[in-house]
């Protein structure tokens, strides 16, 4: 078991997690009640589940690099590289991550009626209140489910990781890359650990979502 | 006679001033994207009305008292306060206005019980002053021992009364009702009509119910203002409406169904109605009006006395017309009779009891006589053309 390689996976969904957290919540619920441009906008969030990981991947490098508008946006703020660094795969990790985290919380904020709202403002909600006590507790589920998928999308992705990140021990080199160079160097035992972990990790996350969605479906229904 | 088409408030005067002063006056005017030309006003402790088909405005205007659809122009003032005025950019947020609101479909938020719904609205300090005037609020409605429901676990019923233990546990200055009968089935609707009529004799708020059925309207209104396409036709009591309305749209729109066309004509020395070979007297209003001109009119179907057959008594003389039973619909205890003439297309409708149907063996295909009451004869001199 590559105890480092679990450590830089969980670091990595965890950040990634918490970040998208805020912008899902914030761009989901612009969506849900956007008219105009809104097409081009869910198609900007969904090209990541759409393009292959390696041709993303191979973007993402590009701009990450020393002489790439991001990396070298980030190389005269810190002097480091984007490319083969933590910060650099939790970067792409927000990229590819983003239509897993913004459209189940867009769906959920776009199930909540435009009249219970106006019945908050009705009864004198501010639009602040309105959001913390009836919309979020409302989208909640979608919340869930969004966090869920991101954590476990995370915790599997490969190609993007790799073209970014390479596998640098401690660094770079996540649980689904260790389990790739395990295979490569003929350790099928210590792969099939690993594997088995993923897989128990990602039945976890399933089962939570539909757990925890099928709750809120009662409640609300 | 210059204000058909558009009478804002019929009983003008000092009633007219109070409603101003501390009731809601509404004044709403644009040409899209719905258009609107509606002035109306409530008076403390009254409820208006809003009538008119689907699309007629009732819902638009509602929302605009509420601050939730701005208008082009017009001004909305609620207890001496002003909500809105297009001319001077001034518009209060819907927070701002003091409103309660009763939804079509309540909008009651499902995460939360049938009391923390109605807390949400009550302004306090302490958190067990709060909570003390939404229990009082629940149970005003009825709904004791249900605070911990969730919407869900309410019946329809319970729904709509939780939806206005909210609006009212906010204090608000203005109660505004959009179609608050219509999701709940016809028992229940009678049974919260008649609390509805129970709960208002104890606010003095004004009161605005947004409605399309004219039933519901004038058994629970004050007053009624009809509606359509965005613009206030005519206001005042269910009863005046009933009898006088300004229109021959009006008298549609309120489902009137006698509207006849006239002459007036002159008859020794007299001013008579002339309809088909019928020289009828008219109880008054008819001296406006110049010889040959023609007119529209209008008689409540509870001004037609019908004749007992072979039986002439003396009142029959006010009036008689004779024509043929052409329709007889039973609607119960009441039988619905309509009846054509030789002279024209015109139908006229009344009711009466169905017994008093079978006792004077009626049929269609018969003839009857009846008696126009002429007091009750109501000219439509706008319409003429």
């Amino acid at each position: 078991m590559d105890w480092s390689a679990l450590f830089v996976s969980l670091r990595l969904a965890f950040g990634t997690c918490l970040i998208l957290l805020p912008v899902g919540l914030w761009l989901g619920r612009r969506l849900a009640r956007m008219q105009r441009r809104r097409a081009l906008v869910e198609a900007l969030v969904a090209l990541p589940l759409v393009m292959p990981p390696t041709v993303l991947g191979f973007y993402l490098m590009l701009a990450f690099a020393g002489d790439g508008p991001v990396g070298g946006f980030w190389a005269s703020l810190t002097g480091t590289s984007l490319n083969f660094s933590f910060t650099g795969i939790l970067l792409a990790s927000l990229v590819v991550n983003l239509p897993f985290a913004v459209q189940p919380i867009q769906r959920a904020f776009e199930a909540v009626p435009e009249t219970l709202r106006e019945a908050a403002w009705c009864s004198g909600l501010s639009t602040r209140q309105t959001f913390w006590r009836i919309e979020l507790p409302l989208v909640r589920s979608g919340v869930v489910s969004a966090l869920a998928l991101t954590f476990a999308h995370t915790l599997g992705e490969f190609g993007v990781i790799l073209m970014v990140g390479g596998a640098i021990d401690g660094e770079t080199r996540t649980l689904a890359i260790a389990i790739y160079d395990r295979v490569q160097a003929f350790d099928e035992a210590g792969a099939g650990r690993m594997s088995a972990l993923l897989l128990g990790i990602s039945f976890l996350t399933i089962g939570v979502v539909y757990g925890l969605s099928r709750r809120g479906g009662r409640r609300h229904g | 006679m210059v204000e058909h088409g558009h009478v804002g408030f019929p009983d003008q005067g000092l009633d007219a001033q109070a409603r101003d002063a501390e009731g809601l006056s509404v004044s709403l005017h644009q040409a899209g994207p719905i258009p609107l030309a509606a002035d109306f006003a409530c008076a403390p402790g009254e409820l208006l009305g809003l009538v008119g088909p689907s699309g007629s405005g009732k819902t638009t205007l509602l929302r605009a008292i509420a601050g939730l659809t701005r208008v082009a122009s017009g001004y909305i003032r609620c207890g001496g306060q002003s909500w809105f005025d297009a001319a001077r950019g001034h518009s209060l947020s819907v927070q701002a206005r003091r409103i309660g609101f009763v939804f079509q479909d309540y909008a009651l938020f499902p995460h939360l019980s049938a009391r923390d719904n109605v807390l949400l609205a009550v302004e306090g300090e302490s958190g067990e002053e709060r909570r003390t005037t939404a229990e009082a609020w629940l149970s005003r409605v009825r709904l004791e021992g249900l605070e911990e429901r969730l919407p869900h676990q309410l019946s329809g019923g319970q729904r709509q009364r939780v939806a206005v233990a909210r609006a009212l546990a906010r204090k608000p200055q203005v109660l505004l009702l959009d179609e608050p009968f219509s999701a709940v089935d016809q028992v229940t609707r009678r049974r919260l009509q008649r609390e509805l009529a129970l709960l208002r004799e104890t606010l003095t708020i004004p009161m605005v119910l947004v409605t399309h059925d004219l039933e519901e309207a004038s058994a629970l209104a004050d007053r009624l203002c009809v509606l359509h396409g965005g613009k206030t036709l005519q206001s005042g009591t269910p009863e005046t409406l009933f009898r006088t309305p300004d229109t021959p749209q009006i008298a549609r729109l309120l489902d009137r169904h006698n509207v006849f066309s006239g002459e007036v004509i002159e008859q020794q020395d007299e001013r008579r109605l002339a309809w088909g070979p019928y020289r009828l007297e008219v109880g008054q209003g008819l001296e406006a009006f110049a010889p040959g001109q023609t007119l529209r009119w209008y008689l409540p179907p509870s001004d037609v006395v019908l004749h007992r057959r072979g039986r002439p008594s003396k009142g029959e003389r006010e009036n008689p017309v004779e024509g043929q039973v052409q329709e007889m619909v039973v609607l119960g205890g009441v039988t619905q009779i309509t009846l054509a003439f030789d002279h024209g297309a015109e139908t006229l409708r009344f009711e009466i009891t169905t017994h008093a149907a079978r006792r004077n063996d009626l049929a269609r295909g018969e003839t009857v006589q009846v008696s126009l009451l002429a007091a009750a004869i109501h000219l439509m001199p706008g319409a003429s053309s």
